[in-house]
């Protein structure tokens, strides 16, 4: 199998396997009986360590970080926890157009305690309109959410501007990192909350991380005991936060260097042996394992089966293929229209992909383009 | 299961019949679909005696049960009758197919849709439809009953989607039991519109969700 979907998730590392399986047979013990018993403390400094060596690693405290379940809750601890815990500071929020399901689903469910949404557009590449951003930050502006990078089309914004614009306003700054981090680095100067996600670089899923700074005010979202330094209930999945940890230990810049020339391996073996295919979003900024391609005049599920008739495995933003059967969200705001998105594909890569894969994939690509472009009502003749 | 499809819909998108084109078609027609910007192109060629299809070929550009079913259409309607292609309903196509996962039957409509559009098409050239008919409660029942909750793959009419629907000069008023924020709200909105603001003496198509 050629697995070109590690944005959705990696394969995990083989360590961070080895490193869970071991630590869920021995410590199986809950970090919160530190004062029952010897193994529930032994977890407890387990977590601690993992909590620094992961601080350390951002550049940030160790009690700044925040386990959850996923990414998903971290951003929905993020955005809940900050506007509902400093409700008297405004009733405005602001984010993009191109975010992620997990954050515009929890703004707009805001919208029912009376927050009011203002959502950046983007340029056709995917960046966000700086201006427009200015523009849309009122007195009442509490929260700025924008996401570092994009999960469809790669496209990293210029955050730590974002960040810098938002926090001499005096707002709060949270940033999904799920899909970036740790593949770019950032800075956390002006920024208040970080959303990390560990299976998107060789973790384990069922972990996420909220980076949370010091003396920022959250209310719980999920109610129960006084786990993470009482901000979110319920036992730590500590298995899976020692995975994180051993991600990040093993995670090496050149595997982003890898990445970023594999990328360019296959786009350039993509424009020079197929026609008409179309890139969405930008190459240079953009993060070094997702490619987003549109194969004009054809449809994209049609391709992704086809390549997994022949053993690999992509996504693609084609509303045929979505759960709500609407067009990806995020190539309508870039300005693409209805059949560019029909017709994408995301290529997402990982350490584990070789040269020899895209080869192999792009020569049957290649074949299954033609074979769908045949059929194709938008090309006329036999 | 990795693929939510039956091996025939797998055979019949991988292999698709009668695809291709017809130069001396005696009818082409091609339909969209609203619900996810699929398309298909349909070519007839009939015996003007016997009023029998006697040539049938395709063109897709959509997603695999969209081949799929353009492909077993296609094989339904050969050596059939106009008035026997007419009768042939999205049913047949997806019952032929084995069925389809709920989230795809509107693909099963789209292909239905191109035939019986390509048949009416055939009769009206040949000057064989009666007159314009007006826009009655009736009609739009019929039209909204080809229009799929893409959750179940059951119509909107049947699941009791849609809770009344007014016709007041040349005005359609819809009003449907679900609320804006059902997860397929927008789409089975584009759908309907779509049938229904075409209608010839249709000038506004109103849709009311659930409060």
């Amino acid at each position: 199998m050629i697995y070109f979907d590690s944005a959705s998730s990696t394969k995990p590392d083989p360590e961070v396997l080895h490193e869970m399986c071991e630590f869920a047979s021995d410590y199986y013990a809950i970090p919160s009986s530190i004062f029952s018993h010897t193994l529930g403390l032994q977890v407890a400094d387990k977590i601690q360590e993992a909590r620094d060596f992961i601080g350390n690693k951002l550049g940030v405290k160790g009690s700044e970080i925040i386990f959850t379940s996923s990414g998903t809750e971290a951003n929905n601890l993020a955005i809940k926890g900050y506007v509902f815990a400093n409700r008297n500071k405004g009733k405005h929020i602001i984010t993009s157009k191109i975010e992620h399901i997990s954050v515009l689903e929890t703004v707009k469910k805001l919208l029912r305690d009376g927050y009011e949404i203002s959502y950046i557009g983007v340029d056709k590449d995917g960046f966000i309109d700086i201006d427009e951003l200015k523009k849309s930050i009122r007195d009442d502006t509490i929260l700025v959410t924008i996401q570092l990078a994009n999960h469809e089309v790669g496209t990293v914004q210029n955050i730590e501007e974002i960040a810098k614009i938002s926090k001499e306003k005096g707002i709060t700054v949270h940033v999904d990192g799920a899909i970036a981090i740790p593949y770019i680095n950032l800075k956390l100067d002006n920024i208040d909350m970080l959303t990390i996600s560990p299976h998107k670089f060789y973790g384990p899923k069922g972990v996420g991380i909220l980076y949370v700074k010091e003396g920022l005010k959250l209310e719980k979202i999920l109610d129960g005991g006084y786990n993470e330094f009482n901000l979110r209930a319920g036992h730590e999945n500590t298995p899976a936060i020692v995975g994180a940890k051993k991600a990040f230990e093993i995670w090496d810049s050149s595997i982003s260097e890898y990445l970023r020339n594999l990328k360019m391996y296959l786009y350039d073996k993509l424009l020079s042996e197929i026609p008409d295919v179309m890139l969405n979003g930008s190459l240079n900024k953009s993060l070094p394992h997702i490619l987003n391609v549109t194969f004009k005049y054809i449809e994209g599920e049609s391709i992704a089966l086809r390549l997994d008739f022949e053993g690999i495995s992509v996504t693609t933003g084609s509303a045929c293929y979505s759960r709500n059967l609407q067009a990806s969200h995020v190539l309508l705001a870039m300005g693409k229209s209805h059949e560019d998105s029909h017709g994408s594909i995301r290529f997402s890569l990982s350490k584990y992909n070789s040269k020899e894969e895209i080869d192999y994939t792009v020569s049957k690509l290649k074949e299954i383009v033609e074979d769908l472009r045949r059929i194709s009502p938008l090309l006329g003749g036999e | 299961m990795p693929i939510p499809y039956t091996k025939l819909v797998i055979e019949h998108f991988k292999n698709p019949h009668n695809v291709g084109e017809i130069q001396d078609a005696d009818v082409k027609v091609t339909e969209g679909s609203p619900a996810c910007g699929d398309m298909i192109t349909l070519y007839l060629k009939i015996d003007p005696k016997t009023r029998k299809i006697v040539d049938v070929k395709f063109k897709s550009y959509g997603c695999a049960s969209n081949i799929a079913t353009a492909s077993i259409i296609t094989d339904l309607v050969k050596g059939k009758t106009v008035e026997e292609a007419k009768n042939i309903t999205w049913k047949d196509a997806a019952e032929a197919l084995g069925g389809l996962p709920p989230v795809k039957v509107h693909c099963s409509v789209l292909a239905a849709d191109a035939l019986h559009s390509a048949v009416e098409l055939y009769l009206e050239k040949n000057g064989l439809t009666k007159e314009h008919e007006p826009t009655t409660v009736d009609k739009v029942y019929e039209r909204l009953s080809h229009v799929m909750n893409p959750e179940t793959g059951i119509d909107i009419v049947k699941s009791k989607i849609v809770k009344s629907v007014v016709v007041n000069s040349h005005v359609v008023e819809i009003v449907l039991n679900i609320p804006e924020t059902f997860q397929f709200g927008e789409n089975i909105k584009e759908e309907i519109l779509e049938r229904l603001q075409y209608l010839w003496d249709v000038k506004e198509v109103k849709i009311l969700f659930k409060e």
